[in-house]
């Protein structure tokens, strides 16, 4: 749709100041592969409070719009338990193991220039690229 | 307590910004990284939406400390390494098969029914596996 790009700007504007919101009350990065990651391994307990009121909050509030609008957003996610499993797989080791994701590189670590997030987020668009290349135009098998 | 105000209302920003934006729609996600076919550009409009903010915040951190004491983030480091590019790699093909990265999976949670629930689980028990393998990694010589 035409208004996309508003509603993309807009909705960007918001994780932006959730962001700016995390480093300047309380120091940290918003990364949510590192926010949740260190639960799941448990190298950030010390800190578990916090984290878990994060999380409580990104998945809370999409429901509380939801019940205000009436409307559910559309995921088009796949139906393929294989290529779910095998993707849920990769990005939980590939952001543990690269130290950060689209929040954390992506929206954190390039506003404030840091080479290591800049080519990491290289990095994964150039992967995510490929990805759809062979997998969607080449065999067309996602 | 001022800590868990400012997680809970980072997270209700950062969760509605993911849901307003499109980005927990898959479609539109593999759509941008889908360079060959209907190309969809709107992640690079959330990015830019989002680094702006995010920069102004850096600034305002360089002449104060946090609102809830300590201190800031140590400054990036420097070099690069094979684990954050096989990382990023990695992370990358996962984002591209399922159209799915950590916070929209998390954020579409109550929205994305059996098969967002799925991913989800795989995701933890990857990071759940990833120390183990990451040692296994740096174990082994960086010319082998």
């Amino acid at each position: 749709m035409e208004s996309d790009w508003i509603w993309g700007l807009a909705g960007g504007g918001l994780i932006g100041l959730g962001g700016a919101v995390y480093l300047l009350g309380n120091g940290r990065i918003m990364g949510a592969s590192g926010i949740l990651g260190g639960l799941a391994d448990r190298s950030g307990w010390s800190t578990a409070a916090e984290r878990i009121a994060f999380l409580a909050g990104v998945v809370l509030t999409p429901l509380l719009i939801i019940s205000l609008t009436g409307s559910t957003p559309a995921t088009h996610v796949t139906g393929n338990a294989a290529v779910l499993i095998i993707a849920g797989l990769l990005v939980g080791i590939g952001t543990r193991a690269g130290s950060g994701c689209t929040s954390g590189h992506g929206v954190c670590g390039i506003s404030r220039l840091s080479l290591r997030s800049i080519t990491a987020t290289l990095g994964f668009m150039l992967a995510g690229i490929l990805t759809l290349a062979v997998l969607r135009q080449l065999l067309g098998v996602i | 307590m001022l800590r868990m105000f400012f997680a809970l209302t980072a997270g209700s920003l950062f969760g509605a910004g993911l849901m307003l934006s499109g980005m927990t729609d898959t479609a539109k996600v593999q759509g941008f990284l889908d360079l060959f076919g209907a190309w969809d550009p709107t992640l690079a409009f959330v990015m830019g939406g989002a680094l702006l903010p995010m920069a102004l915040a850096w600034r305002l951190a360089k002449s104060r400390a946090p609102l809830t004491g300590g201190s800031f983030p140590a400054p990036p480091q420097a070099g690069l390494d094979r684990r954050l590019i096989l990382g990023a790699l990695l992370f990358g093909a996962g984002w591209g098969m399922a159209g799915l990265c950590p916070g929209p999976a998390i954020a579409s949670l109550s929205y994305n029914g059996w098969q967002g629930a799925l991913f989800l689980a795989a995701m933890i028990c990857g990071m759940i596996a990833a120390p183990g393998l990451i040692r296994h990694l740096d174990r082994r010589p960086a010319n082998a």
